[in-house]
């Protein structure tokens, strides 16, 4: 018997599979019963347990499997990977080196839980602290990790006061989008008088490509419960609703299960923990509709009217759900509140900026070699996070801008890359925080078509009340349309300057009053590439189909497969000659693009 | 020096103002004119159009007036050239996807976005593009719903449901497709809607409009088969006034016959007549319930809209509405038979034409059950916006014509019938004739103040002989719906309930003249002085009280014998049925 043989036969393994959507989706379900059947057969099932847990973050690297002791944490893990990981790994103590994500990098303050991983050593999971590591549909997972030990200490030796306090203390920040100082808002709730008052979770997460409330929902649903607890408790609420979008089942799934867990635990329901504090959740579906994660059209949406915003003020702490005084803060706001409590507003200072403190999750996406979601301190600088935690622009391209905020957030060039992560900083150099979104694009895209398309999205999501939103951004769509098409005019860029500035200003709520942000940061930033498509007829990017034309070069052999494909006819030449694409007849299809060979035809 | 005010500065001039209105309330309070459009004073607060923006220092975004709060010490700014351009550039946006056929248009002259636009300054246009195209509903009989041009400044929505309580309109879809329509884009005709055409009296374009007919009122007019018979109802005469730039409140009663005999009209009828005879039906038929225990409290049901609103709402309390037509309805009645009669005329060949405040009139001229002897008892419906056009078009000097009397025998009435155009009229015609029916003695003071005015429920007590009569009024659909919610929880509460569908009840109706510029539609000045109109017209009058007027006398003795009798209860009493709408299986609004 080897010594590593040795040293397995004496250990008792904890083997977790990732449990988010996307793993899910990457087949990870698939993976337990065919680790069940190999651990058997091996004789390995009584010295292992399989557990499931929440996103890791990695996303675009699963399905995920962690094997522990050793925090070896395998990726894109395939049904027939398995014999190899247990056989390997676990009879033989050999870690499966080609599927370990770690690599040899010098120690990260994860190491304890994950191992030597870059993609978490500049990473700092404090809403996230569970994600991954607990079954989030187990409560006494939960409970195993300080769960419920914050609200147990607010209710027995703090006065909802206090709470506020520490909360206001901390200096944490509405994680929605705005940052409003969330110890305030509390304050304005819990100075009013009328009752009953409610707190909302706005789990209405609605950015293309976001997903950070999912996964902190399906990776660790009790923090959110209990932060809510804290919050009623807070503010004198009795009541607390998660509105979350109906198109999250598995996290809808794991909030209603950690609910009815709570409450089976006495940990929502009459008199709490045998105190004299009463608080239940329900929840409630979104149907989809983007503008609902704003907080008044949100109010609407659960009142049952439709989801439209108000003016405010009144704000919905003074005035919210049926009226009455109501906390709305977001998924991430509520999962930070548990270790304020347990940790201290002191502690909680000491993490990010001056301005803003604590983490931020992300969801990093676009042309970056780790997507998937981070959580990183405030004041983490864009490089540190698309270079380090992202692990750089793939296939050797140069890094063009990254935007931020989701939708409505700007796109920031390179020489934004130190900006450090906070509220004000990215507002100054011309985006926002937002929700968390944060897409990488290099140089294979094209700025006016980027901004086409979070303008798209935003004016297809416009509630349609007010005036400069709905018109407004449809007149700028058609203009960004009509540039990316090459028939731009002069006068074009001041028009949407002109419209987007005042629709900044103008619109009622902050989806209008954010929506002209791709365009406008595009146009300061890579002004030259909307005069190049206007005046030029050029795409730099050659993305703007009607702006590229094919041409083949002298590499051409004159296979001929080029001929054969275009469906207009518009190529001709000889066998063995080069070939010749008829400009006049070309439909830019690029069908023959993509089939040549030869690298002869390109783009110009 | 009061200081309960707060201090304000509105383009650096300061103010004192009182604290807890809005900027634009405070500003109107101070001279300026802040331009708006989506706002109404009598509804919520929208907050959508975003033409009443201003800057405040302080705050980064431009505010909607409309609906931002003063604070001591705020410095507002209402006219800065940015704002002016900001402005400018949303109205822009509006027209750009607005049809702009304003020639053709039914409001062309009449129009807030014209006006708005006007002001505005948009001499030249930056951001044309796609614009928005929907079929017209044409399914109703009174109103047309035209989506191309709305630009959902929601007044009519909210009208809708806050002022009407219908909830019929609604905003559908998102972003750039957002349409005002009624539930699953139901056509009007098979909707909630009860045509009571207070969407149009809102709406600032022509995205709401009465179905015109006066083009096929001109035809008939010209055919000499047809016997013409006019009847004008009381609150036409106390705002057409306004149509032609006179204020509120100007009875023009003779103008419009005079106008309408110009027309061509063979026989005006005043509905005030009718109105006389609804309330010896209807008095004698509250008499005859207070007597025999019959289901009590008795519920008017002149009022069209609310015909259908209780059908739809109410048909738990179908028992306890009055089966007495309404006026315009009993009015056509005796002209299709007792005037035909008279005249000797075969009643096919008489053409009836009701003149109303009305769009909901349109409707209920349609309904098969108030047909008479199988004819249609009224054939064409006219609103007073439509007859105000018919009379430029005609070429008539309106304002200086020289007054005419209606005819007879349909044209003598009481001051009873002409204050039933304001709400709590019927209510206190029919108490002044139940009073002196019942107790055989004249009621002296016959002004019923208590049941006066615009509040939305107004109840009162009268005594009858010994016994004390609780009586309520709503007006407005919401009120009859607050009303309504009293009887349902106690039947015993109320003797007689008096339900107006439209707010200030016919003066307000959905079909009255436009606004004029700088007024608002629905304004309660205007509504008083129309209602003042009316009060008027009563007390000029020597015959008071509806069972005095010497016609209704005659037309018992010589035809229909006595109320409540075989002919009345065939010729000027109605029936009503359940209506529910699409989804609801019970009165209690159950929705399946």
């Amino acid at each position: 018997m080897t010594k590593e043989r040795e040293l397995a036969v004496a250990t008792t393994y904890r083997i977790i599979v990732c449990d988010g959507t996307t793993c899910i989706n990457r087949g990870s379900r698939n993976l337990i019963s065919r680790l069940r059947e190999q651990l058997e057969r091996h004789g390995l099932a009584d010295r292992s347990t399989i557990s499931l847990s929440g996103c890791l973050g990695m996303c675009d690297k699963g399905p995920i499997l962690v094997v522990n002791p050793g925090y070896t944490i395998y990726g894109n893990v395939t049904e027939a990977d398995i014999p190899e990981i247990v056989e390997e790994h676990l009879l033989h103590n050999r870690p499966v080196a080609r599927l370990a994500i770690q690599e040899d990098h010098l120690y990260n303050r994860f190491f304890r839980v994950f191992g030597d991983a870059k993609f978490f050593g500049k990473q700092m999971r404090i809403t996230l602290r569970n994600c991954g590591i607990i079954d989030p549909e187990n409560i006494d997972n939960y409970l195993s990790l300080r769960g419920y030990e914050a609200l147990a200490r607010v209710l027995t030796d703090m006065t909802p006061e206090s709470v506020v306090a520490e909360v206001e203390a901390s200096g944490l920040r509405g994680r929605g989008g705005a940052g409003f100082p969330t110890g305030m808002k509390w304050k304005f709730t819990a100075a009013q008088k009328a009752t009953p008052k409610y707190v909302i979770c706005n789990a209405d997460e609605g950015d293309p490509g976001a997903f950070m409330d999912r996964s902190a929902i399906e990776g660790d649903p009790h923090t959110v419960v209990e932060g809510m607890a804290i919050g009623g408790y807070a503010v004198g609420a009795s009541k607390g609703i998660v509105y979350i979008r109906a198109e999250y089942p598995l996290a809808i799934k794991r909030i209603t299960k950690a609910i009815e867990d709570a409450r089976a635990h006495g940990l929502l329901g009459e008199n709490i923990l045998g105190s004299s504090f009463s608080f239940d959740i329900e929840i409630r579906l979104g149907a989809g509709a983007f503008v609902c994660g704003e907080e008044t059209a949100l109010i609407h949406s659960i009142e049952g009217t439709r989801g439209m915003p108000r003016p405010r003020p009144p704000y919905p702490s003074v005035q919210g759900l049926f009226g009455l005084p109501t906390v709305i803060n977001n998924v991430e706001t509520w999962a930070n509140i548990p270790v304020i409590i347990l940790d201290g507003a002191k502690w909680f200072q000491t993490v990010g900026t001056e301005t803003s403190k604590g983490t931020k999750v992300f969801a990093l996406a676009g042309k970056v070699v780790n997507t998937g979601l981070i959580e990183v301190p405030m004041g983490t600088s864009l490089r540190e996070i698309i270079y380090d935690v992202g692990g750089g622009i793939p296939g050797g391209k140069k890094f063009k801008a990254v935007q931020t905020g989701g939708p409505s957030g700007g796109c920031l060039p390179e020489q934004y890359l130190d900006t450090p992560i906070d509220y004000e900083s990215l507002a100054k150099a011309g985006s926002i925080m937002g929700s968390g979104g944060m897409i990488v694009i290099d140089e294979d895209s094209c700025m006016v078509d980027i901004a086409k398309f979070f303008l798209e999205f935003t004016q297809n999501e416009s509630c349609g009340k007010c005036t400069p939103c709905r018109e407004g951004t449809k007149r700028m769509l058609e203009i960004l349309t009509r540039i990316t098409e090459g028939k731009g005019r002069a006068g074009d860029i001041e028009k949407l300057e002109r419209l987007g500035n005042m629709i900044k200003k103008a619109s009622l709520c902050g989806l209008g009053q954010s929506a002209p942000n791709p365009v406008l940061s595009t146009i300061k930033n890579f002004r030259e590439e909307y005069e190049e498509h206007i005046h030029q007829g050029r795409c730099r990017a050659r993305v703007c189909t009607n702006l590229v034309t094919y041409q083949i070069t002298e590499k051409c052999v004159g296979c001929g497969a080029c001929r054969k494909v275009c469906p207009v006819v518009a190529i001709s030449g000889t066998a063995k000659k080069q070939h010749v694409i008829d400009q006049d007849k070309c439909v830019k299809c690029g069908m023959c693009f993509n089939t040549c060979k030869f690298d002869a035809i390109v783009k110009v | 020096m009061d200081n309960s005010k707060i201090t304000i500065a509105i383009n650096d001039q300061e103010y004192k103002v009182d604290p807890g209105q809005t900027i634009m309330q405070a500003a109107d309070k101070c001279g300026y004119r802040i331009p708006r459009l989506c706002y109404h004073p009598k509804l919520s607060i929208e907050g959508a159009c975003r033409v009443c923006i201003v800057q405040v220092e302080g705050i980064r975004n431009y505010v909607a007036s409309c609906a931002y709060p003063v604070a001591n010490g705020m410095k507002i700014y209402t006219n800065t050239r940015e704002l002016r351009q900001a402005r400018r550039d949303i109205v822009e946006l509006l027209l750009d996807n607005h049809p702009l056929d304003c020639h053709t248009c039914d409001r062309d002259g009449n129009c807030e976005l014209q006006r708005l636009a006007y002001s505005m300054g948009l001499r030249q246009r930056h951001f044309e593009g796609e614009r928005k195209q929907y079929e017209k509903d044409l399914s109703s009989t009174s109103v047309i719903r035209d989506p191309d041009k709305c630009i959902l400044c929601g007044r009519c929505v909210r009208m809708c449901s806050e002022i009407q309580g219908v909830h019929c309109l609604t905003q559908a879809h998102r972003g750039f497709n957002t349409v005002v329509m009624p539930a699953y884009n139901q056509p009007f005709a098979e909707s909630v809607c009860t045509a009571c055409g207070q969407c149009i009296n809102v709406c600032p374009t022509a995205s709401f409009i009465e179905k015109n007919y006066t083009q096929e009122l001109f035809e008939k007019l010209n055919d000499p088969n047809l016997i013409t018979v006019a009847q004008v109802a009381p609150s036409v005469r106390a705002a057409i006034g306004e149509a032609f730039g006179l204020p509120p409140g100007r009875n023009m009663e003779g103008q419009i016959v005079a106008a309408l005999r110009h027309m061509g009209f063979n026989y005006i009828f005043d509905t005030q007549f009718s109105a006389d005879l609804t309330i010896m039906e209807e008095a004698s038929e509250f008499l005859e319930r207070v007597q025999s225990k019959g289901p009590l409290p008795l519920i008017t049901s002149c009022s069209s809209a609310w015909m259908k609103y209780m059908e739809q709402f109410y048909p738990d309390l179908i028992e306890n509405i009055s089966t007495a037509k309404s006026p315009m309805s009993m009015a056509s009645a005796m002209i299709k038979t007792y005037f035909a009669e008279k005249i000797k005329a075969d009643p096919k060949r008489i053409l009836s034409v009701a003149f109303m405040c009305c769009t909901a009139k349109k409707y209920e001229a349609a309904r098969p059950e108030l047909n008479v002897r199988g004819m249609r008892a009224t054939d064409i419906v006219i609103t007073t916006r439509e007859l105000a056009w018919m009379v430029k078009s005609s070429g008539i000097d309106f304002v200086n014509i020289k007054p005419e009397k209606f005819d007879e025998p349909l044209g003598l009435s009481s001051g009873a019938g002409a204050i039933f155009g304001v709400t709590g009229g019927v209510m206190e015609a029919a108490i002044r004739t139940a009073y002196e029916l019942y107790t055989g003695e004249t009621l002296i003071d016959i002004e019923l103040t208590d049941i006066r005015g615009f509040k939305g429920v107004k109840e009162a007590k009268v005594m009858l002989d010994g016994q004390e009569l609780r009586l309520a009024v709503a007006h407005g659909l919401g009120n009859a719906h607050q009303a309504l919610e009293m009887v349902r929880a106690d039947r015993s509460r109320f003797h007689f309930v008096e339900v107006m569908g439209c707010p200030g009840g016919c003066i307000g109706g959905g079909g009255q003249p436009y606004p004029l510029v700088n007024s608002l539609p629905l304004d309660e000045e205007s509504l008083k002085l129309r209602a003042q109109a009316l009060y008027g017209l009563d007390r000029e009058k020597t015959i008071r009280r509806s069972h005095e007027n010497p016609d209704v006398q005659r037309l018992y003795k010589e035809f229909l014998g006595r109320p409540l009798s075989e002919k009345s209860h065939e010729l000027l009493h109605t029936h009503y049925k359940p209506h529910l709408p699409k989804g609801i299986v019970s009165p209690n609004l159950k929705v399946v």
